[in-house]
């Protein structure tokens, strides 16, 4: 039961450094457009070259 | 049946022949300005975006050279002023709106053609808004060039120039994300403390553990209480300072009491005195519900900005006439009185002037509600915001910016804003009740317990008194129920702009339509046709659309829109006759479209007498076709009534609405309008103030006016209605005044936006009861002391949950 001592510290340190992150990642723009990316990974930008230009 | 446009996918025209190679597959387009755009498009290795789109884009115009001349004007330091940030050295940043997008592959092909460009160092378009975010080295490019790289590929871009405003609001939206991620995690975290708590039986878990867990809770509450609530303080704050009570007052004082009695509980070991599990959920749960509401509204204001352009607006001047026609082009805020300006036919008088040279017809609908195009010559005033429909004018400008005609009805605007009745909001009503009835019988509980059992209990069943009355149910009955709504609005094309705008609807006696552009189409349309005798090998409505395929009168237009996708014939020796009609040699025989005179000249007949009474509208303009055998058909054109009119007028009036018909026309066609639809309050010829007269009048006999319009002429009614609807094609300031805008000018949605109001009215109203009989039953244990803090948790959570839901019915069901 001794335990316990480091684990509800080491519980409440974890919720502070999750909220750390969470806040890092909306000042980072991370949540400004929920709907653009689910589609932007659709896109290739690495199509084979040759394929546009054999004209 | 032809073959679509590789890039508009509208049907390319017989003999036309725009090739474009794409994947070694050659495909048509139906114009140059297509072609260009697709070939741009392709040599820049985006040919990808073709596979990927999932809509056509607008057909695509060849660049003009004043669009060109505009762009460029763009670079110039002192316009940029107003949109442009500075970084350090000649980095720039500015935000763009962009014209066009339909679906994700124009949002990747906008930010790839852009990124090619040498000297962009970023660029970010959010899908949702629209909104580009660039930043290049002025170094190395200029806007311009971006601007224009953009034109190049089909789309448009505009300086989006309230940016300022727009960081302020990010930052606040931002912020208000992070609370409710601290008050999410805290939550979370303070429940695993607490279940442990009230699943062990009594004294199962030592007292050293107990306390532990309890520190621990209040450690996680903290954040909550300092940071995450603070909106619900300054709030209350507010209401204190002018002495009202709103919705945030009992959450303010539940959060306040219950942490401090915990806190004291915590330090004194008092242990059915802890109550920091319920604290944090109840602030988790209150800040999601307005987070989902200030998301639903913000969607749809961008919805609306959207339509709303901030674009400086350019003018041609002429700054040699009459020696030359050389333009030049000038921002119009900088046109000042006494200069010359050219107006060309479609565009809109940008300042208030008098006609030096030219004559023309100018539609001065938006400003007076009259749809009949005005003919203007040399020596007459027109007024900023009419239209010139047929020939190019030269003006010279008497009034500009505030002085103009304009600009009187916006403030016409402003001061009926400042009049606009407000209904109190049912919630804030209903609030100020509970909350003196929740301190009354917590003050009750308090003064019995300690006459009965000493001042020491009395202050943990007061505590459980606050706690379990939970104004949580309360507070998000309404949000909830709006953000629903709003959401279903949104998606069958009515955006809420204005907070205040569904309960408005709900209670409205009286509907009052303007008639141009609401309950019309508000343009020049085919009603008619009536051929004479002699046959003809082509069809009479293919010769008057040839004949005026080069024109950009209304009429031309409505003509061309009669007779589309069809190859017309070649017309030689065209000749326009302004004002009377036009002339011109079709297979060797010479036709006339006009005035029924100008067109009897050429047979020497005289046309007016075979006018044909019966199938001709009266309010409509009567136009002849003829060539020298004499008059071979007649149109009959006019402003059409919308197709959904008729079955909402009947929609209204049977649910004992009034509905009232206001116009800046002339008596005979309003009066003929009034009549089909059954509409028995109307006024014609009516001017802004008479409409804005009208309502108010009606205001103060007690009724609750809707008002729909779309003119510059209908803003200031707009704004003074209890509630008001503007379509969304019609002007800035029209959609900027309207509480909610109409998105495809569907009016038929008007009936299902009226049934939606009601419906969300009638959810909030069970929620509210709901809220109020929970605290009948919830209260009378509280007070006799039955109420232990689990018991109080589930309570509150249980009671928000089925007002959520209760909420959710509200949401759009997808088919």
């Amino acid at each position: 039961m001794e335990s316990l001592y480091l684990l509800i510290p080491l519980s409440i340190l974890l919720v502070f450094v999750i909220g750390v992150l969470f806040w890092w990642s909306t000042r980072s723009g991370q949540f400004d457009d929920l709907e653009g990316p689910a589609h932007r990974i659709l896109m290739d930008d690495d199509s084979p070259p040759g394929e546009d230009d054999a004209r | 049946m032809n073959q679509p446009c590789f890039h508009c996918h509208l049907p390319v025209p017989d003999g036309q022949d725009f090739p474009i190679r794409y994947r070694q597959r050659t495909e048509q387009a139906c114009c140059a300005g297509c072609q260009a755009v697709a070939q741009t498009i392709i040599d820049s290795g985006l040919g990808d975006y073709y596979q990927h789109r999932t809509d056509s884009q607008q057909k695509a115009e060849a660049l003009p050279a004043e669009l060109l001349q505009q762009i460029s004007l763009y670079d110039s330091d002192k316009l940029q002023q107003s949109f442009v940030r500075h970084e350090d050295g000649a980095v720039r940043e500015a935000t763009l709106m962009l014209e066009g997008i339909t679906c994700a592959a124009c949002v990747w092909l906008n930010e790839q053609h852009v990124r090619q460009l040498p000297g962009v160092l970023s660029v970010d378009i959010n899908y949702s808004s629209h909104r580009a975010r660039v930043r290049w080295d002025n170094s190395r490019l200029q806007l311009s060039q971006i601007l224009h790289a953009i034109a190049e590929i089909g789309y448009r871009a505009h300086p989006y120039d309230s940016a300022r405003q727009e960081a302020v609001q990010q930052r606040e939206r931002k912020q208000a994300l992070n609370r409710l991620w601290v008050a999410g995690l805290s939550m979370m975290q303070v429940m695993m403390y607490a279940v442990p708590i009230y699943m062990a039986p009594e004294g199962d878990i030592e007292a050293q553990w107990l306390w532990i867990l309890h520190w621990a809770s209040f450690v996680l509450t903290l954040p909550v209480m300092v940071y995450s609530a603070v909106p619900f303080y300054r709030a209350t704050w507010r209401d204190l300072k002018t002495r009202r009570v709103g919705m945030d007052t009992p959450v303010t004082i539940g959060i306040l009491t219950a942490f401090f009695a915990s806190l004291w509980a915590l330090l004194n070991k008092v242990e059915h005195g802890v109550y920091f599990d319920s604290v944090s959920m109840f602030i988790f749960l209150l800040l999601g519900g307005r987070y989902l509401e200030s998301m639903a509204r913000r969607k749809t204001g961008e919805a609306t900005e959207r339509l709303v352009k901030l674009v400086p607006a350019f003018v041609h001047q002429l700054d040699s006439w009459p020696h030359s026609h050389e333009t030049r082009e000038v921002a119009a805020a900088n046109v000042v009185a006494g200069a010359q300006l050219l107006v060309k036919p479609g565009e809109t008088v940008p300042c208030d002037g008098l006609i030096l040279d030219g004559h023309s017809s100018v539609d001065e609908a938006l400003l007076t509600g009259e749809s009949t195009p005005i003919r203007k010559t040399v020596g007459d005033m027109v007024i900023a915001g009419s239209v010139n429909q047929a020939s190019p004018l030269v003006l010279e400008v008497t009034q500009t910016g505030n002085d103009t005609r304009l600009a009187g009805i916006v403030r016409l605007l402003d001061q009926a804003m400042a009049e606009k009745p407000q209904l109190a909001k049912l919630a804030d009503r209903f609030a100020a009740w509970f909350v003196a009835l929740l301190l009354l019988a917590a003050a009750g509980t308090y003064l019995g317990w300690s006459l009965l059992d000493g001042p020491q209990h009395a202050l943990w069943i007061t505590v459980a008194v606050l706690v379990v009355s939970c104004p949580c149910a309360l507070s998000l009955a309404t949000p909830a129920a709006l953000t629903a709504a709003t959401g279903h609005l949104a998606q069958i094309g009515v955006l809420t702009t204005r907070g205040h705008a569904l309960e408005t609807l709900a209670k409205i006696t009286d509907v009052v339509f303007d008639k141009t552009g609401t309950l019309t189409y508000g343009r020049m349309q085919l009603l008619a046709t009536q051929e004479a005798a002699h046959a003809e090998p082509t069809a009479a409505i293919v010769l008057a659309a040839a004949l005026e395929q080069s024109s950009e009168h209304p009429i031309a237009r409505a003509l061309s829109a009669a007779a589309p996708d069809v190859a017309l014939p070649t017309v030689t020796a065209l000749h326009n006759q302004p004002g009377r009609g036009v002339e011109g040699s079709i297979a060797g025989q010479r036709w006339r479209l006009g005035q029924p005179d100008f067109v009897g000249e050429l047979s020497g007949t005289d046309a007016t007498a075979t006018i044909p009474t019966a199938a001709m509208h009266a309010t409509a303009t009567l136009v002849a076709l003829g060539d020298s055998r004499g008059v071979k058909a007649w149109f009959a054109f006019g402003d059409q009534l919308r197709d959904s009119a008729t079955a909402l007028l009947g929609r209204l009036q049977a649910q004992g609405l009034h509905v009232h018909l206001l116009s800046g026309d002339a008596e005979l066609a309003v009066a003929t309008l009034a009549a089909e639809l059954g509409i028995a309050h109307y006024r014609a010829g009516a001017t802004p103030e008479d409409k804005l007269a009208y309502v108010s009048q009606l205001q103060q006999g007690g009724a609750r006016v809707l008002m729909l319009g779309d003119g510059v002429n209908d803003a200031p009614v707009l704004a003074r209605a209890d509630v008001s609807l503007a379509m969304g094609g019609g002007t800035d300031v029209a959609r900027a005044s309207g509480d909610m805008v109409l998105m495809g000018d569907d009016i038929a949605q008007l009936s299902k936006a009226l049934t939606l109001a009601r419906r969300t009215m009638r959810i909030i109203r069970q929620n509210l009861l709901w809220a109020a009989v929970y605290n009948l039953v919830a209260l009378p244990l509280a007070i006799t002391g039955h109420i232990t803090p689990w018991l109080a948790s589930l309570g509150m959570a249980a009671s928000s949950l089925l007002v959520v839901s209760n909420a959710l019915r509200l949401v759009k069901r997808s088919q």
